[in-house]
């Protein structure tokens, strides 16, 4: 996908001025909050689980290539194929290589955030093959030559009616007079016209919400069952996943799997939980000829030894669900594949600090984002880590850098310090007047904008003080 | 008779510069409870702003000039739940590793409280005395709530108050939009954020908005004044110290 990270401002402001953006973010900020809350609340072990599952995850980081090496073992054993990719470049390169080996024309999808990053559909299309997204999220935006807006619910930034025309202009085959008033009624559209599609496909793509180690399996969670017919009906199954997606154990994977769906969509569990264990057996009514694993990094080794390292126990839970700036801008603003509070720790790991600057900056460190996760990964810390690592390279705009600077030098020094406030804050006090604001200040733009500037009362408490104890008039 | 303990009030820079009065509010109800109260003028920041601005040597610097300042005292006190959590939660972390340093700062962050927070659970304060009347709303400030667990002790206080009735906004636990230098980065972020807050401060019916952060009430009375709302803005500290005879935040 085009990275617009560098223009996030101007994203986020014309995302706030799209009042049917505004209208379908409305969802993510009632429905998703109250439903975990729902499912967080009924299982008390909820926040032992959370700690069990960071220990796995930090156990398994600590020790990752002897699991990558042992879930490779199993899944060759298993008679499937694992290859490692190092860069979005290699993992194409890869797919397409078996692609190509089966002539295929077509390939269905279940719902992957890895192939989103590293841009596969296009890919695809570029070398003659199509992409069909089966999951129904995917599917709409596939239609409108759109990327996910968020990574659980792609498609949440639209509304019914949109997603009706879409159908509508792409449908031609149906009757122009269909009732298609009722989400049921567009669900039963998309199922009708995707059912063939997964028969003619000659390659199933999936992502993996796991791999493991313990039996080579690789496992996927879903609510539509269109991953389970993408990965069974094709002939070939390609699992494309990021290395950190292993853990040791099935047991470990099932700790964890209580988690994601309650933390993620306020689900006990999701639908389908779908473990793939290399190819169809002889025995087996029905599975792919091949199961193939593509391992990718793509910058995520060089996050281990790191102030980084945590992130990579993201299970994609709850962070942007809870997000106040994604429930304003919505997830296309951030102009990268991952949104939200992950994709502000994330998006400069992959791709650079100076691409992905904007999003660690622009949190307001609510810290709801951590409190939600459910892999207890201590986002703002890491955000404040990057702007510390911007600060180091000076890439912050100058003026914020300058500004930084003169308040610190004040800051550093008490005595200059209340030299300057006690003749500066009276003065703004007297711009105050009687209403006690300052409508517009010079150099404030940024507040003064959208809100009115309080007025200090005058002097500093610091020198009222001092007043008072000097007259004895405190205690 | 055993002695009083000895608090320093760290009055915090918003505090100072632009709202005396939680200051003069704090360093009563602190002295009410019980504390000799001193004041060291050798305070300007916490640093928060450097830290977070990804500057650790200015932050390092102004964490050592606080704890020199304070560290004699029993406790050190401060009538904000961000600046509190600055000094509590993220002093020691800026020395990790200083043998000098980090044990220092270990030491000082032990004695950090919130001011509410240090009133009700530190000096076990179950009631305060105050005239104020009228139907408040309290919003809960990020850094109070989540890095300091402070939630039910401004309500209680507030309670034992005979003329407050306080009316919940919805999803007082929702950021407001401040969040520091964010607000000036991103504004209009910063202002779709708030402009749902102040709404659901505008629902409560409320006469008055509390919250125990200065940074916050700035930024939500700048929005209610601007958009020419009714509610009127304070800190919790003022309406607990039964001082809210000076004009509200931002004016009425």
């Amino acid at each position: 996908m085009q990275i617009t990270t560098p223009q996030f401002k101007e994203n986020a402001t014309r995302a706030i001025q799209d009042a049917s953006l505004q209208k379908a973010l409305k969802n993510v900020e009632t429905g998703f909050i109250a439903k975990r809350l729902a499912a967080t609340d009924a299982l008390p072990e909820f926040d032992a689980l959370r700690d069990n599952a960071r220990d796995i995850k930090n156990h398994t980081l600590a020790h990752l290539d002897l699991y990558l090496e042992e879930y490779e073992k199993k899944v060759t054993a298993s008679g499937g194929h694992v290859h490692f990719a190092e860069t979005a470049e290699e993992a194409r390169a890869i797919i397409l290589d078996i692609c190509r080996k089966r002539n295929a024309k077509s390939v269905t999808k279940g719902k992957s955030m890895i192939t989103e990053e590293i841009g596969l559909n296009d890919f695809f299309e570029k070398n003659g093959i199509q992409p069909v997204e089966t999951d129904l999220g995917e599917y709409i935006i596939q239609l409108r030559g759109e990327t996910p807006s968020h990574i659980i619910a792609p498609a949440v930034h639209l509304n019914k009616d949109q997603i009706e025309s879409d159908f509508r202009r792409v449908h031609t085959h149906l009757p122009a007079g269909r009732d298609l008033s009722e989400h049921e009624a567009l669900l039963n559209e998309a199922r009708q016209v995707l059912r063939k599609r997964y028969f003619e496909a000659d390659v199933g793509v999936t992502g993996a919400n796991f791999l493991i180690a313990e039996t080579g399996s690789s496992v996927i969670v879903t609510n539509e069952g269109n991953g389970d017919l993408t990965q069974t009906l094709g002939k070939c199954h390609v699992v494309v996943a990021s290395i950190e997606k292993v853990v040791p154990t099935l047991n470990d994977c099932a700790q964890i799997l209580r988690l994601l769906a309650r933390s993620a969509t306020g689900q006990d569990m999701s639908v389908y939980t779908t473990f793939s264990t290399g190819p169809k057996r002889a025995e087996d009514p029905d599975g792919p000829e091949e199961y193939h694993v593509v391992l990718l990094d793509n910058g995520r080794t060089a996050m281990l030894g790191t102030e980084f390292q945590e992130m990579l126990r993201c299970i994609r839970g709850a962070c942007m669900n809870h997000c106040p700036v994604y429930h304003a801008v919505g997830g296309h603003a951030y102009g990268a594949v991952y949104p939200g509070p992950m994709g502000a720790v994330l998006t400069p790991s992959l791709s650079g600090i100076e691409v992905g600057g904007n999003l660690p900056n622009a949190s307001t460190f609510c810290g709801r984002c951590e409190s939600v996760c459910p892999m207890r990964i201590p986002l703002p810390k890491m955000m404040r880590h990057w702007r510390e690592r911007e600060f180091e390279k000076h890439l912050q705009p100058t003026a914020a850098r300058y500004g930084l600077k003169v308040w610190a030098f004040f800051a550093k020094r008490p005595k200059l310090y209340r030299a300057a406030v006690s003749v500066a804050m009276p003065l703004l006090s007297a711009l105050g007047g009687s209403k006690r604001r300052i409508h517009s200040l010079p150099l404030a733009g940024g507040w003064t904008r959208h809100r009115e500037m309080p007025a200090p009362e005058g002097k500093t408490f610091l020198q009222a003080w001092a007043e008072r104890q000097a007259t004895g008039a405190g205690r | 008779m055993t002695k009083k303990p000895t608090v320093g009030l760290f009055v915090t820079c918003l505090a100072d510069l632009f709202r005396p009065t939680v200051g003069f509010a704090a360093a009563k109800l602190i002295q009410d409870a019980g504390c000799d109260l001193e004041v060291p003028m050798a305070q300007t920041c916490c640093g928060q702003p450097a830290y977070n601005s990804g500057d650790r040597a200015d932050a390092r610097a102004l964490a050592m000039q606080a704890i020199e300042a304070f560290e004699e005292f029993d406790y050190v006190v401060a009538p904000s739940g961000s600046c509190a959590g600055m000094l509590k939660k993220h002093y020691p972390g800026l020395f990790k590793g200083d043998p000098t340093w980090e044990p220092r700062a270990i030491a000082f962050s032990a004695k950090v409280h919130e001011l509410v927070s240090f009133l009700t659970d530190v000096m076990k304060v179950e009631t305060v005395q105050s005239s104020f009347s009228g139907t408040v709303t309290y919003h809960d400030s990020c850094s109070g709530l989540r890095e300091l667990g402070i939630k039910q002790q401004p309500r209680k206080l507030l309670k034992s108050i005979p003329g407050v009735k306080i009316s919940e906004m919805k999803d007082s636990e929702v950021c407001c939009g401040f969040g520091g230098t964010f607000c000036v980065k991103y504004p209009d972020i910063s202002n779709a954020i708030v402009e749902k807050k102040v709404a659901t401060v505008d629902d409560t019916g409320a006469d008055l908005l509390l919250a125990g952060d200065i940074g916050c009430l700035m930024n939500m009375a700048g929005k209610i004044r601007r958009e020419g709302g009714r509610t009127e803005v304070r800190h919790v500290a003022e309406v607990l110290a039964d001082m809210t005879d000076v004009p509200p935040i931002a004016g009425k």
